[in-house]
């Protein structure tokens, strides 16, 4: 009885070390060593193909890829499909948060519609649109024709491939921004819309000079997270496209993809995700210090 | 009677919102009851006679059962190891405003999977865990924990200290609070972390792609595999499409409110 109640006082002691132990052994073992190990494998020519034991080349590897044009159009079209992806849908998703700010009937069928394309499998999502882009079958096209518009290649031509995959992210997360929005704009405190209607404000100088600045720290947030979200995309560009046609859609992730379990090129295929990695990291880090100065 | 316009207006940008959203699953489900031969009509089919042989072909002939088994075995265990990890973690990072801990929870939400792939591949291999359950819960787990301890971080800093403190007072231990208070009033904040976690188990892809093969092979894994083939059978693959899509968007249904509060939850607190 004596030795429960002590053990139990130890741990209620220690709950700040013992509560949260399992979970940061967990990520420490299945997250930090792995990337330590990813770090490392980056400065050695390891291919588990050819049979060699590996050696360490230092610095080559990253010299060898980061001057390989592959890497240079990988890295540029990670950047592109992901400006385009994210302008469009911080756009969108604003505008739709603001229609919906208000009360009406069908509300809650509206945002649930809205959930949809959020919780959907994106691999399934990516074979669907692969349907309606298809040339000769295909909704789109069908649609352009009817509309008096040629028809496009969509995924299937090198020009059209990047904005082709980023209008089926921005279909699945512009409602994210909006939700994310919506449960902003509806934090914000009524009193200053009030004095600015009593002096006659317009709608337009009402948004600009009062919702924005106040919803802004909300929304550079989403804007962050869907950055950071579109940078890492993989299920939609490999099922639909697999960085073809040729590698006009080959973005960073399926570069470092295709490297580690098509060619096995485990050294080159590290430095590759050590980039992509530090991108990311970098972008995560930018809403940490937006979330401390947002506590202040 | 201006007032009846700005009503019709708006129901008309409501229409504008919804309709774009939901085509594509309107179009998915439709595909998925249509002959192959009205798949591939020009101009496209809105009135067919609908078939159910392409849902018959995907659950007889394809396995698919097998992998709706997989996938929820994969969903259910490392939805369930991570709560047991996570709520603790959760519980202290509110009650003793441990923030550096939450950062480094965040970052695990945030950096790419692939970047922990390769190593899990040559680890697994190693210790002869390609192929296994083991291999694909862990690697889950590193996607369901995250969220689990960030939704829940902020759901219990919504709990009063009072609360558990008044069972201090009768003589209980703060981890005897913890599961006997604290939890069940937590209840909605552990369904909403919960269902958001499975879904996003759910929907993984990349991890089967390179830990699993036949024997764990989950859905979306699967649907992959299935239009690989060199003829898509569009019919089988759309029916497949919604079978995988079905239990998220029915949990989401039922959970909705706690969906949207799990989505937006971390980035409206700022």
């Amino acid at each position: 009885m004596v030795s429960k109640r002590n053990r139990g006082s130890f741990i209620e002691k220690n709950l700040h070390i013992i509560f949260p132990l399992p979970a940061v052994v967990f990520i420490i073992v299945m997250m930090l060593f792995p990337v330590l190990y990813t770090f490392f494998m980056s400065f050695t020519n390891w291919n588990l193909t050819s049979g060699m034991p590996l050696s360490f080349v230092f610095l080559s590897s990253y010299k060898r890829v980061l001057q390989e044009p592959r890497f240079i159009k990988a890295l540029g079209r990670t950047f592109s499909f992901t400006a385009l992806a994210v302008s469009i849908e911080t756009v969108f998703g604003m505008v739709i948060a603001l229609i919906l700010n208000r009360e009406f009937k069908a509300k809650g069928f509206t945002k649930l519609i809205m959930l949809l394309p959020l919780v959907s499998t994106p691999v399934a999502i990516g074979i669907a649109w692969n349907l309606f882009y298809d040339p000769t079958i295909g909704l789109m096209n069908f649609m352009l024709t009817q509309l008096g518009l040629p028809k496009l290649a969509w995924t299937g031509s090198a020009s059209t491939v990047i904005p082709s995959l980023a209008l089926v992210d921005i279909w699945q997360w512009t409602p994210m921004i909006s939700l994310i929005m919506l449960s902003g704009l509806a934090s914000l405190s009524n009193e200053p819309y009030e004095s600015a209607r009593v002096d006659g404000a317009t709608e337009w100088q009402i948004f600009w000079h009062i919702t924005l600045p106040m919803v802004m720290p909300t929304l550079l947030t989403a804007i962050i997270l869907r950055t950071i979200d579109a940078l890492k995309t993989f299920d939609i560009i490999y099922a639909m496209t697999g960085g073809g046609p040729g590698y006009a859609s080959e973005t960073l992730n399926i570069m470092a993809f295709k490297y580690s379990f098509e060619y096995f090129r485990m050294g080159q295929a590290s430095v590759v995700l050590i980039i992509l990695f530090l991108l990311v990291l970098a972008m995560s880090l930018l809403i940490v210090r937006m979330r401390k100065s947002l506590e202040l | 009677m201006k007032r009846y316009i700005r009503k019709i207006l708006f129901f008309i940008l409501i229409i504008a919102i919804v309709v774009p959203l939901l085509f594509p699953f309107v179009w998915m489900l439709s595909s998925s009851f249509k002959t192959q031969v009205d798949i591939v009509a020009w101009p496209p089919k809105l009135i067919f006679s609908p078939t159910l042989q392409n849902y018959k072909r995907v659950f007889s002939e394809q396995n698919f059962l097998k992998y709706f088994v997989n996938s929820s075995i994969i969903g259910i265990s490392s939805v369930f190891f991570s709560l047991l990890m996570g709520l603790p973690a959760a519980f202290s990072i509110a009650r003793f405003g441990q923030k550096k801990l939450s950062i480094f929870i965040l970052i695990a939400r945030l950096m790419p999977g692939i970047s922990f792939l390769m190593p899990w591949y040559i680890i697994f291999s190693r210790l002869r865990l390609m192929d296994s359950y083991v291999a694909l819960i862990l690697s889950h787990m590193l996607i369901t924990l995250p969220i689990i301890v960030w939704i829940m971080e902020s759901y219990f800093e919504t709990i009063p200290l009072e609360i558990e403190e008044s069972a201090m007072v009768d003589g209980a231990t703060r981890q005897r609070a913890f599961l006997a208070i604290v939890l069940p009033i937590a209840a909605p904040g552990i369904v909403t972390s919960i269902t958001l976690s499975f879904i996003f188990s759910w929907n993984n892809f990349m991890f089967a792609q390179v830990l699993s093969m036949e024997r764990t092979k989950t859905l979306p894994l699967a649907i992959y595999n299935f239009v690989s083939y060199a003829e898509v059978d569009w019919g089988a693959v759309m029916a497949a499409a919604v079978a995988i899509m079905a239990p998220a968007i029915i949990l989401t249904m039922i959970f909705q409110k706690y969906v949207v509060q799990g989505l937006t939850m971390g980035a409206v607190k700022g």
